[in-house]
């Protein structure tokens, strides 16, 4: 079956040159990188090649690197890692529209004492930074802000968020899982103390993240263990997917001019598209502020779940905001922050672009998407209310 | 992904019966754009009171529209009467089954049936008496009256299974204690039995939980005490407070308030409950 993936704010793909990367890494040189043998050895220069690279992309110092399992697990180690550096300290912020990663550990501290505030934002995404800078006090450990959102797209301004935190002497983590590889990040140009990213949402595999620390930040180690990564974070390296991840980086850094001209054209083309052919469309966020390869469309008086359905029939991955795709009986917690109306959020579809999307995938989605949408209509009892 | 049958699929890839329909004799409007999917049944019924034809229009993900189409399919040139019988666990049985989760798109097929034909028979006020109440689930609008009628007619016996039917407790989750008095009302006490053991240490009887602390000072307090020549006795226990007193070498030991507080409450605050308070009472001589 024809497969066209624009689910790439989900996974991605591997690429071939980062497999090829990982491979030797499993059964020829599959040395323990801490022992002290030449064989190991070899193992740990291949670490620390991989650490330069992702340092490169990030503008950053490959001593401020450390690797993880996963996206979820550098935020939880920024977080909790900076809790225990400040056990005076009993207040956290973040937003109402964090990825699981972030919003559940916050929820979870709430209920074990911790104050957290959670910033609202405008119905295009957007955060009040004014509202952040009265929110943060003496006694707020962390802020907790993410780069991009996985849903929308949404970029906040971190560079400025930094500033303000810093200067009211906290500290500032953002999850950058969306915005690696996508955006041109320069440590050296911003304030930013953790930042996290993901393998996976680069074309590198899952089960490897990154938490950039900033040089002379205050960090006691998530995962208690061995001294790897300069005893930053126990557990044995999982080698191959750090070299394959330091691929990653490497492509990403090439591939990134493309990514933000070629990709964005391709996402625009497709989002006008389906909005000149369909009546009764929004874009849901702010487009001027969005990550190239992302778009959420609510159509109205139809349902996520059932656009997906017919999407996936023609091979075309996507996902949905809506509430029935998420298993719980809500419209996304993103989109309900927004307050997106209920008639575009329940029909809310992601589309969300990568490197390998092609002119092809976005022809085959244009002349698709107007036919699904109309027969949904034609089953829909609210179809009269359409323009 | 979805766990759906293939004639559930079917039957949303290629819905029977839907569009409009010109002067039905019977209509019934159920569910919202808010809640996520509505569905109206449009019938044409006979002077025999026989359904002749059934149309639908329906808001809402795979398994409503799918249970939509069942349920035309299912009513068709049956009596009105007959058709009243259907329950949603048919419509649900005629797709093959549908995912727990998804349970509700039959039961809001049920309703519009229901609906439409309490209209048709003039009895829409005495339908809709029935299921009112006061509403439980304010984000979904659920009445107390539907829910004791889901229930009953699905033997449900756990709050999820409830959410899963009615969707009543699946947004801001306010109402389940609620949710969960009239499960206990309809069902009677053994069908909520397995919701509450989980906090059955919260639910203690005093006696419970006197030997509770007896058994913890038996088990976790007394053998590292007599391991320095120390020992203790549970004297009282009176409401929060819990009276003990330090025998053998605790008795003149300088550092016996630590013990008692840092050790001696801090095991039984650990293994019965927070609110204790233990205080040490001296032996008369």
């Amino acid at each position: 079956m024809k497969v066209v993936y624009v689910d790439n704010n989900a996974t991605t793909k591997v690429a071939e040159e980062v497999k090829k990367e990982m491979l030797p890494y499993y059964t020829e040189l599959y040395g323990n990188p801490s022992s002290m043998h030449t064989f190991g050895g070899k193992v740990a220069k291949k670490i620390e090649e991989a650490r330069e690279k992702v340092a490169e992309l990030l503008g950053a110092i490959p001593s401020e690197i450390v690797f993880t399992s996963c996206g979820t697990e550098s935020d939880n180690a920024a977080i909790m890692g900076t809790l225990e550096c400040y056990p005076e300290k009993k207040h956290i912020i973040t937003s109402r529209v964090e990825h699981p990663a972030v919003m559940t550990l916050c929820k979870n501290l709430q209920k074990r004492g911790y104050k957290v505030t959670f910033l609202p934002v405008d119905n295009k995404g957007r955060l009040d930074l004014n509202q952040l800078r009265d929110s943060i006090t003496t006694d707020t450990a962390i802020v907790s802000l993410m780069y991009a959102n996985n849903e929308t797209g949404v970029i906040f301004p971190v560079k400025e968020i930094a500033t303000i935190v810093k200067s009211r002497g906290s500290v500032f983590h953002t999850d950058a899982v969306q915005a690696t590889g996508k955006l041109d990040i320069d440590m050296k140009q911003n304030n930013i103390d953790f930042l996290s990213l993901s393998g996976h949402k680069l074309h590198a595999p899952k089960g490897i993240g990154v938490l950039y620390i900033r040089r002379g930040t205050k960090f006691r180690p998530f995962l208690k263990g061995g001294h790897q990564e300069n005893s930053r974070r126990g557990g044995t390296e999982n080698v191959p997917s750090i070299a394959g991840l330091g691929k990653a980086c490497e492509l990403a850094k090439k591939n990134i001019k493309e990514e933000q001209e070629r990709v964005k054209k391709l996402r625009d083309r497709l989002e006008e598209g389906i909005l000149k052919a369909i009546p009764n469309v929004q874009v849901n966020g702010d487009r001027e502020n969005r990550l190239p390869n992302t778009t959420s469309l609510g159509f109205e008086f139809v349902e996520g779940e059932a656009i997906l359905l017919m999407l996936d029939k023609l091979g075309i991955c996507a996902s949905s905001g809506s509430a029935c795709t998420s298993g719980s009986l809500e419209p996304s917690h993103v989109l309900r922050a927004m307050g997106i109306p209920f008639t575009y959020a329940h029909g809310s579809i992601r589309f969300s672009l990568s490197y390998y999307n092609t002119d092809e995938d976005i022809d085959y989605i244009l002349e698709h998407m107007p036919g699904i949408i109309s027969k949904l209509r034609e089953i829909s009892p609210f179809t009269q209310y359409t323009k | 992904m979805w766990d759906y049958t293939d004639k559930v699929l079917d039957h949303f890839y290629n819905p029977r019966n839907y569009g409009d329909m010109e002067n039905p004799d019977a209509v019934g409007e159920v569910g919202s754009l808010a809640c996520g999917d509505a569905l109206k049944l449009m019938l044409k019924i006979d002077e025999n009171k026989k359904i002749i034809d059934a149309k639908f229009k329906t808001f809402g993900c795979g398994s409503a529209i799918a249970s939509s189409s069942a349920l035309t399919e299912l009513i068709k040139g049956m009596n009105i009467d007959e058709a009243l019988q259907v329950t949603n666990k048919q419509i649900a049985d005629y797709l093959g089954g549908l995912p727990e989760a998804k349970m509700h798109c039959s039961v809001m097929g049920r309703e519009a049936l229901e609906t439409a034909i309490a209209t048709y028979k003039g009895e829409s006020k005495k339908h809709y008496e029935e299921l009112e109440g006061r509403i439980v689930c304010k984000c979904f609008g659920v009445t107390e009256g539907k829910l004791k009628k889901v229930i009953k007619e699905n033997h449900l016996s756990t709050v999820e299974q409830v959410t899963n039917y009615t969707k009543a407790g699946g947004a801001c989750t306010a109402c389940i204690p609620d949710i969960e008095d009239i499960i206990k009302e309809v069902m009677g006490e053994i069908a909520v039995k397995k919701e509450i053991s989980p906090v059955k240490r919260k639910r203690l009887t005093n006696i419970q939980r006197i030997l509770l602390i007896r058994e913890t000072i038996d088990r976790e307090i007394k053998p590292s005490l007599q391991i320095d020549g120390g020992d203790i006795e549970l004297i009282d226990v009176d409401g929060k407070d819990v009276y003990v007193s330090l025998r053998g070498a605790c008795t003149n030991c300088p550092s016996a308030g630590f013990t008692l507080k840092s050790f001696v409450e801090a095991k039984l605050k650990e293994f019965v409950g927070e609110e204790l308070n233990v205080i040490n009472e001296s032996p008369v001589e």
